[in-house]
């Protein structure tokens, strides 16, 4: 899955100089490579799992100053770094791991946010084994690579903690305005990067705390709110500002920004609509999407109602339907939640699963129960209109299908009835409709999905550019925040080469209303 | 942080609430609605918008005090702050000529089809009114409605206006006695919306209901507002709150609507206890 681009020159540049440092030639010797082979992985320490599924605090703990030497001197800092072929970001990572290696936390946590403005996140979520850590060389000869995301979180969180986070120095001001659609990963990196370039940046967010999906899907025990807070606040600090309860598409259209005074644009309204399988009773209740789960628990902290006035229900017997992280992330509310049965139904078999490894680790270990290779076909009632089973069909896997994966197949006469009276229905999400509806010059692929030239993420629109899952569907954070990188750029450039052309807003549009 | 101009009981359980939202106002069209939430501890509640003035910059809701969010709203002052005012969301009710209109409102509908009554007025549609109360005193807007409508009817349990039956018999009368109708909209309870849309399917008139159903984002997002329509799951917040009534599943929606009744009183219990200890 690890999209491995080819490196710009100027980051095999950037490479190369931190490798011929004399710091760096230094600390090679000082352990020879046959050595660095020989530590093992050091093991990310966790709460134990019978204590931490029954909370919603962190399930990893972090490694120490100790371990963190300790799996940074596994890094042999190779000339050829295969770990930054795989970040969708390009961070240099030897040089973050190395200066870990030598006790400067700070200055590593730096060279992090030179190309990752949300480290902390991205050290706690991203799918390191398919990309930084599954290119990294000594992966193909330990079979263990390093554990990049962790050393990530490690640093990042040395600064939170020192509450020493450091503020970049910011362009002179350019005098345009840039509209950041979305306060997800996407836009919250957009956001950062054209504030540094001297920018005036706000971010529109339709829900009231800004996140996205960082905030109203990731749960605390995976993603502490605590850390998305203290990274917008960092946002805050570069001079963006924040609009929160303010739908683009209706609130405003992207015209009416336009008329007001806006440069530049990017959309970042991720895949907010939940897919449905379209099967009967999929609508009594008892049944959520995993957006309408999530968000219950997380952004309306439904798990400590009464007090807070939302609530969600307590199921006893729930499955959830899906593979993917944010199947994952449901079933393992549902248990916290009180679950004696969180069953995962899949319907294809574990190797096929989307989510972390990770993650499916840990709820196994929390007590998460497994049904592959099963798929529902229909829910039924209790007189109350409430769900209380499901009919399921056992699935085999046949040829290979476009994703690659063997494509699951029915078998015949083999339906069988399971007892559970929740559901979360985990399948997927389509691009929020929102701003394809209200700009009609916007061109829009068939999933509903806003198209753009994928070098530049520009759109059909001059000066709207787009990321994350409003163009992919549902993806990762790390993808939406590469995309935003590249987006970023080039509306840096756009806005550059605009030369200081002020739009004058034509009398019609002043007149609006 | 939205600022409250206003908030005022019409009559018993159903307030007025005119919030500071100059956005909003600009934007706002008959038949959409707003979220707004108490406090930072609060529901997420979709609310009709009955009114609103682009010059002042704000918009009214009214709205039934039913759980503990609207309990929490009925009791916020003019010049305080709500802390999510969000809007306008959902399409626009379809405001075209269609000759004559009859709308039919219950409890908070009083409100929410003032605003489109007025518009599909100035498009030159001759207007029925038709409310329906359980009783006089809880009659409110009356003045405001009359002077949208051509023809205006009170149907109230204590027979105090001109007729005593439930909206729908009184409809059906009004359709009987000869009125050519083109178009009915009916906005109340679930239970006002369906009696209504079954009253006029015999007629064949088409029926626009606003659909209620329990929401959390109110953009698309979640999915709890699904409904079907017609055999396929719409999404209130996105694809309506507009359906055509004789084309929904209401007993879906009866029972999607009663979700979460033992938590709601459960809630309601907490609050007042911990808000006003005996």
């Amino acid at each position: 899955m690890a999209e491995k681009k080819e490196m710009s020159p100027e980051l095999k540049e950037t490479l190369r100089a931190g490798f011929n440092k004399e710091w760096r030639k230094e600390l090679r010797k000082s352990i020879p490579a046959k050595e660095r082979m020989k530590i093992s992985s050091q093991k990310m320490p966790e709460r134990e799992p019978e204590e931490r599924n029954k909370d919603f605090n962190e399930v990893n703990i972090g490694l120490d100053a100790k371990l963190a030497k300790k799996e940074a001197q596994r890094c042999l800092d190779c000339a050829n770094p295969g770990c930054v072929m795989g970040c969708p970001v390009g961070i240099d990572i030897p040089t973050f791991i190395k200066l870990i290696e030598i006790g400067d936390y700070v200055q590593s946590v730096r060279k992090i946010r030179e190309t990752n403005s949300l480290p902390a996140i991205c050290g706690r979520v991203c799918p390191q084994e398919v990309q930084c850590e599954e290119t990294c060389n000594i992966k193909k000869a330990k079979g263990e690579g390093v554990k990049i995301g962790n050393l990530e979180r490690f640093v990042s969180d040395y600064e939170s903690l020192k509450g020493d986070v450091y503020i970049p120095q910011i362009q002179p001001a350019t005098g345009k305005k840039v509209a950041v659609i979305g306060a997800g990963p996407a836009g919250l990196t957009v956001a950062g990067e054209m504030a540094r370039n001297g920018h005036k940046v706000t971010i529109f967010e339709a829900l009231h705390i800004s996140g996205g999906v960082l905030v109203y899907g990731i749960p605390e025990f995976r993603l502490p709110k605590s850390i998305l807070k203290s990274e917008v606040e960092y946002l805050e600090k570069l001079g963006v500002e924040l609009r929160e309860n303010f739908v683009v598409g209706l609130t405003a259209t992207l015209e009416d920004l336009k008329n007001d005074g806006y440069d530049a644009f990017f959309i970042g309204t991720g895949a907010g609509l939940p897919n449905f399988m379209r099967i009967p009773g999929e609508n009594l209740v008892g049944i959520y999407s995993a957006n309408e789960y999530l968000t219950r628990v997380n952004l309306m902290k439904a798990y400590e109602f009464p007090d807070y006035d939302t609530p969600v229900f307590l199921g006893k017997r729930v499955a959830v339907i899906g593979g993917g992280n944010v199947a994952m992330d449901s079933v393992r509310t549902a248990k916290r939640l009180g679950a004696e049965l969180a069953a995962i139904v899949y319907r294809r078999s574990r190797v096929e699963m989307p989510a972390r490894v990770e993650e499916v680790h840990h709820g196994e270990e929390e007590g998460i129960e497994f049904h592959f290779l099963t798929t529902p076909i229909r829910y039924i009632a209790d007189e109350k209109g409430r769900v209380k089973a499901m009919e399921c069909l056992r699935m085999k896997l046949g040829e290979p299908d476009s994703s690659g994966r063997r494509r699951p197949v029915p078998i015949e006469g083999s339906e069988f009835i399971m007892e559970v009276d929740m559901v979360v229905v985990a399948i997927g999400q389509s691009p929020n409709p929102l701003i394809p509806q209200t700009t009609p010059q916007l061109n829009v692929g068939k999933w509903g999905n806003v198209e753009v030239d994928w070098d530049t993420m520009a759109t059909s629109i001059e000066g709207v550019y787009a990321g994350g899952d409003i163009i992919r569907g549902g993806a990762t954070v790390i993808l939406a925040m590469g995309d935003a990188r590249i987006a970023a750029a080039e509306m840096h450039k756009y806005l550059s080469e605009k030369k200081k052309k002020r739009k004058v807003p034509s009398a019609e549009s002043k007149n609006k209303g | 942080m939205a600022k409250i101009l206003q908030r005022e009981r019409l009559v018993p359980n159903i307030h007025l609430i005119e919030v500071h939202a100059p956005e909003i106002a600009q934007k706002s069209k008959p038949g959409q609605f707003v979220i707004i939430m108490p406090d930072e501890k609060g529901e997420r509640i979709p609310l009709t918008i009955a009114d609103w003035d682009k010059e002042k910059g704000s918009v009214t809701s009214v709205f039934m005090v039913v759980g503990t969010s609207t309990h929490k709203l009925s009791l916020v002052e003019a010049e305080s702050e709500v802390p999510v005012f969000v809007g306008p969301l959902g399409k626009p009710s379809e405001i075209k000529k269609y000759g004559t209109v009859l709308l039919a409102g219950g409890c908070f509908g009083i409100a929410a089809i003032y605003p489109i009554a007025r518009a599909l007025k100035e498009k030159g549609n001759k207007i029925i009114t038709l409310l329906d109360v359980k009783a006089n005193y809880l009659l409110y807007w009356e003045e405001r409605l009359r002077a949208v409508s051509d023809q205006f009817f009170v149907s109230s349990r204590d027979s105090y206006y001109n007729c005593k039956d439930y909206i729908p018999k009184t409809l059906q009368n009004i359709i009987k006695k000869g009125s050519k109708i083109n178009r009915v909209i009916s906005i109340g309870c679930t239970y006002l919306m369906y009696t209504c849309s079954e009253a006029t399917k015999p007629y064949g008139i088409e029926t626009s209901v606003s659909l209620n159903p329990i929401m959390v984002d109110g953009t698309g997002m979640c999915g709890a507002c699904r409904v079907t329509v017609d055999g396929r799951t719409k999404f209130a917040c996105v694809d309506g709150p507009d359906f055509n009534g004789h084309l929904v599943d209401w007993e879906e929606l009866f029972s999607r609507r009663k979700s979460y009744f033992d938590d709601e009183i459960q809630s309601l219990c907490h609050w007042e206890k911990n808000n006003f200890p005996r």
